[in-house]
């Protein structure tokens, strides 16, 4: 039995180990939050009662710290360094082989991953959104990526609502959250004593069939709505456009632009973060001695000192020139390439930037003419 | 599971192609004929002019190599290379009847069908540009079907200029003027001693119909760009090659970049307006 998208369930806490049954029983692997070296990463949990309870992270520029919910939630962080890009675009994986015989013909064989079903639980608003721009990126024609379309098939996505934002985050501003809108199988909002839960893709319905849950109550629809609404009211950080290029590209030789160069350590933190960029380097892992050879690619960033060389010159060979790719990449040049800014409000690379840059700030400052 | 993407899409995974020619241009600058080892891959292969194949050699690696051959001859696929580094030095190393592997062919090339019957100029610089080279041997060619070309090089010093005798031989050809110039002559140099920009006037050309194309350091391309509309050529008919770094060819790992656009597959060539707004600040 199938049931309508969009359909309202409402799965108690008690019930929870249902859902991650349900989705084991389909042959999925469960990743869910988890908490290492004092940050949220998803891993794999075995059961619901592994879902770390109570747990909220205060982020601010440069700082992430794990702290109590007083409500005990389970879902009362907002998002953690890893957003789900992992899962999809892989840090490093082998695309092809080739092996040369003993008269020297070359023999040259794709190498397809092989991931298992997995199911991501948790995954923020922000995320999907950067899912969406990584599917534009590498699903494009005509070239789509096989890589990265297996393992992208190979997920199934249970989305949260963001009910406690960090103070870093601006999806509202950016119009890619708090509340899940589409990219999901399925989407929570955590209430008090459960969730109401909703499918947004065949597969999702089938899993909410298959739970048989009770209707969500119109009080608790309103309440989750509610919710959301809130949740986007608290964000204190915010873009002032959603197309800033403006702001950017007329004002390439900025002061501000010499001003965050001294600051930046050009070490690509925000790059590693960011659930959007796309940026890698291909290599060779040279013969074994067999006779064989792989080719590599591996996450990349401008902010590398090899990222814009060519022979006898490197393109950009400062931290000005680095940052004003990076910031105009993000916010400016995305929307000629994908018809929309490559920021999605996560907030990541303002806490994970060991200097605390912020680029909602650097935007504020290239907004005032020098 | 249904799959948009090809796992052997041939322009992601490269195909075994055999040296069949080395010519040995000058100390660094060698010139090879690849032929795919499918028959009937080399004999589908086609480009266009100005675009450009992923050389690879297995443990090395990997890098783009503009086609200089004539997009009319199917029997093998020619690369003009400078050993400059890893990759590049080892292809150098390559001997008649040895294996490499070949993507391609990628990105958009010169619009060679509109210079027809026009007058065209060749701007370049430094070492002198393989994308150019193509758009010169195959105008002469056909040398009936366009008009006036001029070939514009400049070098800092006289020494640096390489195929001296092909720039002589290229000036024998019907309506055919190179000029070239150095900031410092040499004994016996035939050309003009001073700035390139100093020869801009002297172009035979219709300036409102002609075009040009142009490959260089792109400090050379902004001048050059400026001079030719000073004398009268409209900015659409300006093409320029340009080059950047590049891993994938298919847009993929954004090395490339160049605002918005990926070289790799929006270019290399592109015509003036697309570029010039952001080519004048460096770091782009
Ligand atoms: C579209 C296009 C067409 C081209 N066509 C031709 C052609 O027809 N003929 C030709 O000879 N060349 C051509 N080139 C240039 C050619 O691709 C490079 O010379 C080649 O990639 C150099 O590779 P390599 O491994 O030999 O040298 P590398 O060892 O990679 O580099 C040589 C030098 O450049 C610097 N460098 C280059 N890349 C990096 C990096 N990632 N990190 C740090 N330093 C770096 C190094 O310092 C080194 O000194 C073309 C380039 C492009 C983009
Ligand atoms: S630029 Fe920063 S805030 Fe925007 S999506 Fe990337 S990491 Fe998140
Ligand atoms: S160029 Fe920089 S900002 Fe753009 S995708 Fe690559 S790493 Fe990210
Ligand atoms: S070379 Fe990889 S995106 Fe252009």
């Amino acid at each position: 039995m199938n049931l309508p998208l969009g359909t309202l369930r409402f799965l108690g806490f008690h019930k929870l180990h249902e859902l991650f049954g349900e989705l084991q029983f389909r042959g999925y692997r469960c990743m869910g939050p988890a908490i290492e070296y004092d940050a949220i990463v998803f891993r794999e949990l075995a059961s619901a009662k592994e879902l770390p309870r109570g747990v909220q992270a205060e982020q601010s520029p440069g700082q992430f710290r794990l702290t109590r919910d007083p409500r005990n939630r389970y879902f009362a962080w907002a998002n953690g360094p890893q957003a789900i890009k992992p899962f999809a675009f892989a840090p490093r994986e082998s695309l092809w082989q080739v092996q040369r015989d003993q008269e020297g013909a070359l023999k040259f064989e794709p190498l397809a991953p092989q991931p298992a079903k997995t199911a991501i639980i948790g995954v923020r608003a922000c995320d999907l959104a950067g899912l969406a721009l990584q599917d534009a990126h590498f699903l494009k024609p005509p070239y789509p990526d096989p890589n990265y379309e297996i393992r992208r098939k190979s997920l199934f996505l249970v989305a949260v609502q963001c009910a406690e934002p960090a103070a870093t985050c601006f999806c509202a501003s950016t119009g890619d959250g708090p509340t899940p809108q589409s990219g999901f199988d399925l989407t929570l909002a955590e209430m008090e004593n459960g969730f109401v839960i909703s499918a947004g893709s065949e597969a999702g319905t089938e899993v909410l069939a298959a739970l048989k849950l009770e209707e969500a109550t119109p009080k608790q629809v309103q309440e989750a709505k509610e919710q959301g609404e809130a949740a986007a009211q608290k964000q204190s950080r915010s873009l002032p456009g959603r197309d800033l290029r403006p702001v950017l590209m007329n004002n390439l030789e900025h002061a501000r632009w010499d001003n965050v160069a001294a600051r930046c350590l050009s070490c690509g933190n925000c790059t590693a973060v960011c659930p959007t960029c796309f940026c890698h380097a291909e290599m060779d892992e040279p013969s074994t001695g067999t006779g064989e050879s792989l080719h590599v690619r591996q996450w990349d960033s401008c902010f590398n000192e090899g990222h814009a060389c060519i022979h006898g010159h490197n393109v950009r060979p400062d931290t000005r020139t680095r940052y004003r790719q990076w910031l105009t990449h993000k916010l400016a040049s995305w929307h000629d390439q994908y018809g929309r800014s490559g920021c999605v409000g996560c907030g990541r690379c303002i806490t994970w930037c060991p200097a605390g840059i912020d680029l909602t700030e650097e935007i504020a400052a290239l907004g005032v003419n020098a | 599971m249904t799959m948009v993407a090809n796992l052997s899409d041939k322009m992601l995974v490269p195909q075994p192609a055999v040296v069949v020619g080395r010519t040995q241009e000058s100390p660094s600058i060698f010139t090879l004929k690849l032929r795919l080892e499918d028959g009937a891959a080399q004999a589908a292969f086609r480009h266009s002019l100005g675009q450009f194949n992923m050389l690879y050699l297995p443990g090395v690696g990997e890098v783009p190599i503009s086609i200089m051959s004539d997009p009319e001859d199917q029997q093998a696929i020619g690369h003009t290379i400078r050993a400059v580094g890893r990759v590049t030095n080892r292809l150098a190393e390559l001997q008649i009847g040895d294996r490499i592997g070949l993507r391609g062919p990628f990105g958009r090339g010169w619009p060679i069908e509109n210079m027809k019957g026009r007058d065209v100029v060749v701007i370049t610089g430094g070492l002198g540009c393989a994308p150019v080279v193509a758009v010169i041997h195959y105008i002469l060619r056909r040398r009936a079907d366009y008009g006036h070309l001029t070939i514009i090089q400049g070098v800092k010093k006289a020494e640096d200029l390489i195929w001296r005798d092909q720039y002589a031989q290229w000036n024998t050809h019907p309506d055919t003027h190179v000029m070239v110039a150095a900031d410092e002559g040499g004994p016996l140099w035939p050309w003009h001693i001073g700035r390139v920009t100093d020869l801009f006037g002297r172009i035979p050309m219709q300036p409102d119909k002609a075009m040009a194309v142009m490959c260089g350091p792109e400090g050379m391309m902004v001048v050059s760009a400026k001079m030719l509309a000073e004398h009268g050529m409209p900015e659409e008919n300006m093409f320029l090659s340009m080059e950047r770094n590049m891993h994938c060819a298919v847009g993929h790992c954004g090395h490339c970049q160049f605002g918005g656009a990926f070289v790799c597959k929006d270019g290399p060539v592109f015509s003036w307006p697309q570029v010039k707004g952001l080519i004048a600040h460096r770091g782009f």
